[in-house]
Parts: structure tokens; sequence; C-alpha cells
């Protein structure tokens, strides 16, 4: 319960998010107020004629991680807030890691959104009906760890392995492969978002 | 406690100077509460429009102003320093009464360049106006951080010490029906009051009394920079106890608020100006929040976003009469506070781009600026040089990154008020002030699409003070209890 628990459990729950946000999204005014606005609409996109629009890849990203950002605030912040103050923890018997796990998973849920809101946009996109539902599976199975399970390691570890999953699957269905990860990874990618800030 | 005599109102010189104070206060209030789109009426001619701009009404949108403006005569360069002081009087002049009447100006609209698809002009209307949203969200949540790190932190601000004048009835009442009455009595009385000082600036203002309201500006600003930051301090001081002599303090307020009287009033860095413009409505905020009572508060921010909006948009508005009778008399109105966030601060026009020598100040704003009521920036008149022709590809990048977004500080306080009020009634809890947050900044960000699609100047608070409130009693209510037992148990949903 320092200052130094704050701190960390603050970046690790909102570094990844905060990251991805100052890198992508930041420099670009747009991406900002689709995230404010929380999900993308045909509205905006139609006030938007000459622009060329956004992608709605693009779109699917900066929609999923507002809200992704939005809930892991919102769970997250006044267990944060309450970590500055006085206590201890765990003194009847919880585990003692409150802090810890708790931003973890926060992470976890961030991440997982984002995630998710692109591959439910592909989803609707191709009209892939099963996609929104097993989005909607793997959303129900990680709360429902949450709720039932009281280890919360053991939530943590199927957490992370179901992240895992979900980022390699939105990977390959925002166009990634391969080879242009191993182009990626080799620095000899021309075209990533990093490079220069273009949308997809 | 020297505000706590001013928000008593007790005798003589108190009163006046309470009065003053929150008359300042009000006013600053008032008048600061919508967003200025910089744009002429649709029937004149881009030239007037400029004109009024140049007043501080509004702009055609750039496109069109720099076509116009390089036909139109514009001011000799020579005369941007008197000029420019003359705006800045108006200006400070403003703060108070031009609140009201600064909502107004701009209301305008101009059409567009001749020549350019009409696609082409909303792209990059919607374009700048998105850079320009994000312009504002900077400054909007700086000073929304301030207020809420000031209330979280400092007790001063959330202990209850007495009440304005303008809000004589009590909250502390047996019934709950009771307590309703009372604070739509006070709100009844706050927005009166406001009327009638716009009401009496107008009038100033057709009789040309122009000093009388330079003089209550300066004033005004003179007691926000010195007094009220000097209580601050003290009360930040006490709060982390830590001590400071009398000599330091006085030197670091004298520095601070001459400083800023400088930077405000006349000219100074741009940034500089931001930042103090920033720290001022943050310091207003605080005291309305300080000494508004609960309820009251919530009535008041609900009803003065139906003021702004009706004065406004109504033929009828004072604000509007302002507007028209300064665009008669082709006179900037009154110059107040307002933020501008015009990327370039040029004194005496050294930036001025050497070929468009002639083509004097450029009604800068497209139509996605935005001055509220205080109008105009005398910052950002200086700062637009004349714009490139058109036509020349790489000017227009110039152009567009000395075009700068200005909002009236009134809008910067309330929407402090509104996320200072939820942060301090909240039982330490963040969602609620998080939700009005983004409530806030979706609302700007709605007013300023509306803003693109119609063309028409409309106030800035309504959307935005309606979705936080609608946002902080439904979280606090509704939200927050969930919240707190989800979080508790770490159950994620």
């Amino acid at each position: 319960m320092t200052a130094a628990v704050f701190f960390g459990c603050a970046f690790v729950a909102f570094g990844p998010a905060l990251a991805l946000y100052i890198f992508t999204i930041a420099t670009e005014p747009l991406r900002i107020i689709f995230l404010i606005i929380g999900k993308s609409s045909e509205g905006l996109k139609s006030i938007n004629p000459g622009e060329k629009a956004p992608s709605m890849r693009l779109l699917a990203y900066v929609s999923g991680l507002g809200f992704g950002i939005m809930s892991g605030v919102f769970s997250f912040v006044n267990t944060l807030s309450d970590s500055l103050g006085p206590g201890t923890v765990g003194i009847h018997g919880d585990p003692p890691q409150f802090f810890l796990n708790s931003a973890f998973m926060t992470l976890v849920i961030i991440l997982l959104h984002m995630f998710w809101g692109i591959v439910f946009f592909d989803g609707c996109e191709k009209k892939k009906w099963y996609t929104l539902l097993v989005v909607l599976l793997t959303h129900l199975l990680v709360s429902a760890l949450t709720f039932i399970s009281p280890y919360s390691g053991l939530n943590l570890v199927l957490a992370y392995i179901i992240l895992v999953l979900t980022g390699i699957w939105a990977f390959f269905v925002s166009g990634g492969s391969c080879q242009s990860l191993k182009l990626c990874l080799l620095c000899q990618d021309k075209d990533s978002l990093l490079f220069n800030q273009r949308s997809r | 406690m020297p505000e706590d005599r001013c928000g008593a109102g007790t005798f003589g010189g108190r009163v006046m100077l309470t009065f003053m104070a929150s008359d300042s206060e009000e006013e600053v209030c008032d008048e600061r509460t919508s967003l200025m789109s910089a744009e002429s009426p649709m029937p004149r001619s881009c030239q007037e429009g400029r004109q009024g701009l140049e007043n501080g009404e509004g702009a055609a949108q750039w496109v069109g102003s720099h076509q116009q403006s390089k036909a139109s005569g514009q001011e000799p360069e020579s005369e941007f320093g008197c000029q420019d002081r003359q705006r800045r009087d108006e200006r400070t002049r403003g703060q108070e009464s031009e609140e009201d009447h600064e909502e107004d100006p701009d209301r305008y609209v101009c059409s567009g360049v001749p020549g350019r698809p009409p696609g082409l002009e909303e792209e990059l209307t919607l374009k700048y106006g998105a850079k320009h949203v994000i312009m504002l969200f900077v400054p909007v949540t700086l000073c929304m951080i301030v207020v809420v790190a000031t209330i979280k932190s400092v007790r001063f601000y959330t202990e209850k010490n007495g009440q304005l004048i303008y809000t004589p009835f009590t909250e502390d009442t047996s019934s709950v029906g009771q307590r309703f009455l009372n604070s739509v009595l006070n709100t009844l009385i706050m927005i009166s009051v406001i009327v009638i000082m716009t009401i009496f600036l107008v009038v100033l203002y057709k009789y040309r009394c122009y000093k009388f309201i330079h003089g209550w500006l300066i004033m005004s600003s003179l007691m926000l920079l010195f007094l009220f930051t000097y209580i601050y301090l003290g009360e930040v001081l006490k709060t982390y106890n830590v001590a400071m002599d009398y000599p330091t303090l006085f030197l670091t307020v004298w520095n601070f608020g001459a400083v800023g009287m400088v930077c405000i009033h006349w000219k100074g860095p741009l940034v500089l100006q931001q930042a103090y413009l920033i720290m001022i409505s943050a310091l207003m905020a605080l005291v309305f929040i300080k000494y508004l009572p609960e309820w009251s508060a919530w009535v008041i921010l609900g009803a003065i976003s139906v003021y702004d909006l009706v004065a406004v948009l109504c033929p009828k508005g004072p604000l509007r009469m302002l507007v028209e009778t300064a665009q008669e008399r082709n006179e900037p109105i009154f110059p107040a506070l307002i933020y501008s966030s015009a990327m370039v601060w040029t004194v005496g026009m050294a930036k001025l781009d050497p070929s468009s020598q002639g083509a004097l100040q450029l009604p800068y704003d497209p139509e996605m600026e935005e001055d509220s009521c205080d109008s105009l920036g005398e910052p950002s008149y200086p700062e637009v040089f004349a714009p490139p022709l058109p036509g020349y590809p790489g000017e227009e990048l110039e152009e567009e990154e000395e075009r700068g977004v200005k909002l009236g500080l009134g809008d910067f306080i309330f929407y402090s008020v509104l996320v200072g009020k939820a942060a301090a009634t909240g039982s330490g809890d963040w969602n609620t002030t998080l939700a009005c947050f983004v409530a806030i900044l979706i609302g700007l960000c709605l007013t300023l699409l509306l803003l693109a699609v119609f063309k028409k100047a409309l106030p800035a608070l309504p959307i935005s003070i309606t979705f936080g409130l609608i946002f902080y009693f439904s979280t606090d209510n509704l939200v927050r209890p969930f919240m707190d037992t989800l979080a508790s148990h770490q159950l994620y949903i």
C-alpha cells in the first residue's frame, strides 16, 4: 500500500494501452474522436466524404481500444486509489497480491477488448455470424472465470491463454500473415503503422 | 478568510467587493459559455464578415476569408499596434460583461470560396475541425485535471464555509422538498443576476462606456490573479504542510499575478497566456465548487445551459443584440478572455509572410474556430498573418498550422465545475468523475460536429452539460454501487 504499488499497478494495467494510444492514435486527431465517441458510425464517415476514410480495421482497432480502456479504467481506478491509502492487504486471509492480480487482470481485459473489437468488426463486415458468437462466448468465459473461480492465478493464466489465441486470430483477420510478421520483426516492413503514421 | 467574507458578502466595501467579484465570476461564467464559430453572416460579403471577424465576431471559412481578405483592404499593418491594444482593452473589459455577449458574436456563416468544390471545403472543414477538436480537448482536459486534483487533495474546497450572496437560501433544511425549493430559488436569483448584468453590459456597450467596462474587467482579473491565487497557494501549502515565509509568498504571488496581467491583457507568449487562462478558469471553478451548495450547483448548471442556448440562438437575446451592435459599428466585440489555441504568437507580426504583406489580418478562423463569449482573442489577431494566396499548395498547410481555435473561458469554468462537483460529492469515487469527464468531451466533440453540419453558431454548454448531468446522476446512482461490488471481489465484466 505504497506509492510503489500504486505506480506499479497503474503502469502494469494501463501501460500497454497508453503506449498504443500514444503511438498510434495521439497523432491523428480523427482517431481520437473515434476513440472518444466509442464506436465508429456511418454518420461520421458520411460527414467525411473527401478524406480517405479511415479503414474499417482502423476503426475496429480504435473502438476496441476505447472500449477496453474504459472498461479497464472503470474496473480498476477505484482499487488503484485505495492502494494509496492506509491499510493492509489480505488481513482477513485474502491473497495479499490483490492489487497485482487486479492489475494484470485489467491489462488482459483491455487487450482482449481490443482484439475482440477487431475480430467483431471483421465478423460483422464479412457476415460471419459465428465470429460474433465466439467473441461473445469468450467474453463470457473470461468474465465467468473471475466470478466462479476463486483462484486468481488460474484465472490469470487462462485469460492470458485466451488473450494470445484471440490476438493471433485478430492478427490474421486484419490481414497479417507469417510473412508480414517476419518482415516486421526484421524491421523491413515499410508499411507498418509505426513506420509512417497512416491508416491501413 | 477573505473569500469567506467575500462569499458571505457582509458590509459596505466588502459587499461591493463581493458584488464585483461575484459579478465578475458570474459574468465570467456567463459570457464564456459558448463556442463561437468565427463565421460571418450569410448575406454579408465575406469582406464585411472579415471585418466582423476582426472584431471578434467570426470568420468566414478560412478559405473564403483568405481570398476575401486579400481582396478587401484589411487594416494596414501599422494599425496593428493600436488595434491590438484596443482589442486587448476591450478584451479585458469584455471579461465579465463580455462573456454574455461573447457568446453571440461569431454566429454567422460565410459562404466558402467560390470556385472550390463544396465537398472539398467540407472535407477541409472537417479535417480542421477534427484538429481543432483536439486542440480544445487538451486545455479542457488540463483545466479539469487541475480542478479534480485540487478537489481530491485540498480539503478547503470541499468544506462548506458559507455561500455567495447570490445563493442566499440555505440547503440545510429539514425536508427534501424545502431543499429543492431553495435550490430552485437560488438558481433563479443567480440566473436573473446574470441576465441583468448582461443587459447592463449591452446598455453600456450601446452607450459606448468603454472605459467603465475596461476598468471592470481589469479589476476582476486583478482579483483572480492575486487574491484567489494567494488563497489557493495558502491552502495548498497548508495541505502539504509546507512552510513558507511571507516575503517569499508575496514575491511569488506578485510575480505570478503581474506576469498574468501582462500576458492576458497585453502581449505575451501564447503558451504562457494559455496556461494563465487555464489557471484562472480553474481558480474560478474552484470558487464555484466551494461556494455553491450541492443541489443549487446542479440546478444552476442546467439553467445556465438553457440560458446559453436561448441567449445565443434567440433573435432577441442580449448577446445577439450585442453582436449586432458591434457589427454595425464594425468594432471588435469586447475582447474578453478567451482561450486561444492559435499556434503562432507574433508580436508585431514578425511572422508575416513577406509575400502577402499587403493583406492584413486575416480572420483566421476556419469555421471551426469558436470563441466563446469572449470572442476574439486579441492575441489571435496579430497572430493571424495574412494567408498566402490560395492555390499554392504549400501555403495551405502553413495557414492551417497557424490557425487556432478559441473557446471562451466560461465553458472551461462550467465544465470544470461539473467535473469538480462530481469529484467532490461522489464518495471518493473516481468512476463518476471519469464518466463526467468523458461526457463533457463527447459533448464538445458533438457540438463541433453539429457546427460543421449546421454552419451556424452554437453554444458550447448545452450538449456537454446535459451529457455531463445525465452521466453524473446515472453513474452515481446506478453504476457506482455495481462497480464497487465488482471491484471489491475482483470480478470483471
